[in-house]
């Protein structure tokens, strides 16, 4: 199925992009599009620390995705 | 009545507006957080900022934060602004100003907003140094 994802801060610089969009499998959750995302951009690995948010909120490692949703990775935040 | 007004913008923050939108007749005290851009960073000559967000879901994580002060916290209203943009030593890229009948309340829901602000709302900042950039928090 077919996500949009977004990358900011930091993440951006990695990627070269703020959004794509990705297919993924029918099935998945937060915490198997990391592992994917993981190995599409092993860049992010040199970030101590980063959030999924879906449809504009944070989101857990357990939850489900659904064909269109919108992924966000979130980098360490430092607004303020 | 409306008790909490957000707003992301890469205008001037006004201090008066949110001053204005707190102010209310049964309250006794404003208290106002007003972040500025320092000039300085563990020792390092910053010479501007470049705030970028994730306006959707900053807003309602802001949102979120108004709320929760409201309910946590004994005070009759909340502003909560931040600038996007780049930002120049000196400029105001956030401003919280809350109200409330006796000050403590006011104070310590100030200082709760800021705080989880600062951890929760989808906001990055770069600084800018005279020989590069880096992008804050995103290494350890």
């Amino acid at each position: 199925m077919k996500i949009q994802v977004l990358f900011f801060g930091i993440t951006t610089d990695f990627v070269g992009s703020s959004a794509l969009e990705l297919n993924i499998a029918d099935v998945a959750t937060v915490a198997d599009f990391k592992n994917s995302l993981k190995e599409k951009y092993q860049q992010l690995e040199k970030l101590n620390s980063y959030a999924i948010a879906v449809n504009e909120s944070y989101a857990t490692d357990d939850l489900l995705l659904k064909e269109n949703d919108v992924v966000a990775i979130i980098p360490p935040v430092s607004g303020g | 009545m409306v008790r909490t007004s957000i707003k992301i913008t890469s205008e001037k923050l006004d201090l008066q507006e949110c001053y204005r939108f707190v102010e209310d007749d049964s309250c006794g005290g404003i208290s106002a957080f007003i972040g500025t851009v320092r000039n300085d960073t563990q020792g390092k000559e910053v010479t501007q900022l470049d705030f970028s967000t994730y306006k959707l879901m900053a807003i309602k994580e802001m949102q979120k934060i108004a709320d929760l002060a409201l309910e946590k916290f004994d005070i009759k209203k909340i502003a909560i602004h931040h600038a996007e943009g780049m930002l120049q030593i000196g400029e105001v890229p956030v401003i919280i100003t809350t109200s409330s009948k006796h000050r403590k309340a006011a104070f310590e829901a100030c200082e709760f907003a800021i705080d989880t602000l600062k951890e929760t709302v989808p906001i990055w900042k770069k600084e800018y140094f005279s020989d590069g950039e880096v992008w804050v928090n995103a290494h350890p």
